[in-house]
């Protein structure tokens, strides 16, 4: 993949978001994520990071704008939004893996029920992908028997398995314990170096520096700055920005 | 104490006791008993499957569909069992007429059928508002998890949340299965042969007015205390092994 495609594959126009009429969590958001492109969003807590993650796969519903996905306005209510959901993954900070099912069922159970992959063939491709993350010997274990840390990567792997071309990342390490960021961290990077095309919400600024191809700051609902990770830390513009990166740097 | 008083207290005290119908009585009781279950249980199975059908209804967001179930659930929690019995019983099955026959010899099909169609439609309501509990008290990032992957909103349901869910749902359907082995007993009423009309019918035709009442009531306990003891212990064992 190469990143000379000149059309977004997630267009975000005009985006408003209001749960009440009294609570706007995003007001008229734009931007464009590219494919093969790491986009790291910031911003204070309640700054509505998740409510735009979570508007580009519809889990929250605009109350205005246009989402393009890959040339498609899916937050048009005709659209069949479980076809785009399959090429969208999405890993959340709080892992969200099926308590009830083993390692390995949480990792077939979309592409068999959602594609109708023959689940020899899931199980061959959820194979693969644990080994990458190093957890090839944990595919019988339950939820409950995981780390948190291993919980995420599997987390990562279930989205994986759908062979996305997005994937969504929402606080992944906020849940940890310290010790466990780094090897979550560490399969987002690997992911990144094979170009997948990632907008990551996180407070993790050493990830956003190093991975990121831009970096976005998030306030009030509204997107404030959005800048390559070098121009973003050194010369921040907005006021914002600067008492914000102020208090995390 | 007066002698008068004593005496009509010795007699209550009598009375209490006088259990001399058993010999005779004890095969209507031991039928009630079984038909009691039979009704309890039969009505809170076949309550099941429309029970899940309205919980899912409840939570669609479709307001029509959502109205409906709930105008259901409201009507029928807010009558008594007795009077929905019977008008069911009297009414509507004085329309639809079901021939007398008998199975087990003691129960009549034509007295049983509206009997537990009638706590099959209350029950209904009750299990309907359990079911869409239990669901509710799925963490709802599973749901999220779900529909991430491009699974359909049934899909969703059926793989994801309803499996997970079950576990608050039994103890509680245990629970109004216990509510339906006393709650049946107005069955007797309207003369089904149950416990509580084995108790009627000792007392009719031996004028012993408490003993056959107080064995009913000892067999219920008999049958429920420890019904629901068992649920808490099940619940409590569940709670343990709860995990995410
Ligand atoms: N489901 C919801 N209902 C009502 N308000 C919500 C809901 N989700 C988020 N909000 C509000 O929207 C704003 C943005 O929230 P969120 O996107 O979660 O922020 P962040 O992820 O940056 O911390 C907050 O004010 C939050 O309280
Ligand atoms: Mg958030």
């Amino acid at each position: 993949m190469a990143i000379t495609d000149n059309n977004p594959i997630i267009s975000v126009k005009k985006l408003t978001k209001r749960f009440s009429p009294k609570i706007t969590a995003l007001s008229d958001c734009n931007i464009d994520i590219y494919k093969g492109e790491v986009v790291v969003i910031v911003g204070p807590s309640g700054s509505g990071k998740s409510t735009l993650l979570r508007s580009l796969n519809l889990l929250e519903t605009p109350t205005e704008g246009e989402i393009i996905f890959d040339g498609v306005n899916i937050a048009d209510k005709k659209v069949d939004i479980n076809l785009h959901r399959q090429r969208m993954g999405m890993v959340f900070q709080h892992f969200n893996l099926f308590p009830h099912m083993t390692v390995m069922e949480n990792l077939t159970l979309a592409p068999t029920k959602v594609k109708g992959i023959p689940l020899e063939e899931a199980k061959e491709t959820a194979r693969k992908l644990l080994q990458k993350v190093g957890l090839a010997d944990r595919e019988d274990a339950y939820p409950i028997q995981l780390s948190g840390g291993q919980k995420q990567r599997i987390a990562i792997v279930r989205a994986l398995c759908m062979q996305p071309d997005v994937m969504l990342f929402d606080e992944p390490t906020s849940a940890l314990d310290p010790e466990m960021v780094g090897e979550v961290l560490q399969v987002m990077r690997d992911l990144a170096a094979e170009n997948m095309t990632m907008v990551v919400v996180t407070h993790e600024m050493g990830f956003a520096r190093e991975v990121g191809e831009r970096v976005v700051f998030m306030d009030g609902g509204k997107i404030l700055e959005d800048k390559p990770p070098q121009e973003f830390f050194t010369n921040p513009e907005h006021p914002r920005l600067q008492l914000f990166l102020s208090k995390v740097l | 104490m007066t002698p008068v008083a004593l005496s009509t207290f010795g007699t209550l005290i009598k009375s209490m006791f006088n259990f001399s119908f058993l010999p005779e009585y004890l095969p209507l009781f031991v039928r009630g008993v079984a038909y009691t279950l039979l009704l309890a249980f039969g009505g809170v199975l076949i309550a099941i499957i429309p029970a899940l059908a309205m919980a899912l209804m409840r939570l669609s967001k479709n307001k029509v569909i959502n109205f409906i179930a709930g105008a259901y659930i409201a009507v029928f929690r807010s009558t008594p069992l007795y009077v929905q019995l019977s008008i069911i019983y009297l009414g509507v099955f004085s329309i639809i007429r079901i021939p007398t026959f008998y199975v087990f010899g003691f129960v009549n099909v034509a007295m049983f059928i509206p009997g537990i169609v009638t706590l099959a439609l209350n029950s209904a309501a009750y299990v309907a508002e359990i079911i869409r509990g239990g669901i509710l008290a799925v963490d709802q990032g599973q749901g999220e998890a779900a529909r991430s992957l491009g699974m359909t909103q049934s899909q969703s349901m059926r793989y994801v949340v309803l499996p997970q869910a079950i576990k608050n749902i039994l103890p509680s359907l245990a629970n109004e299965l216990i509510t339906m082995i006393k709650e049946s007993s107005l069955c007797g009423a309207i003369g089904m042969y149950e416990l509580m009309w084995a108790a009627k019918a000792t007392g009719n035709s031996t004028y012993l007015t408490m003993s056959p009442y107080l064995l009913a009531a000892a067999v219920y306990f008999c049958i429920n205390f420890p019904a629901g003891k068992l649920i808490e212990l099940l619940e409590r064992r569940m709670r343990r092994g709860d995990h995410r």
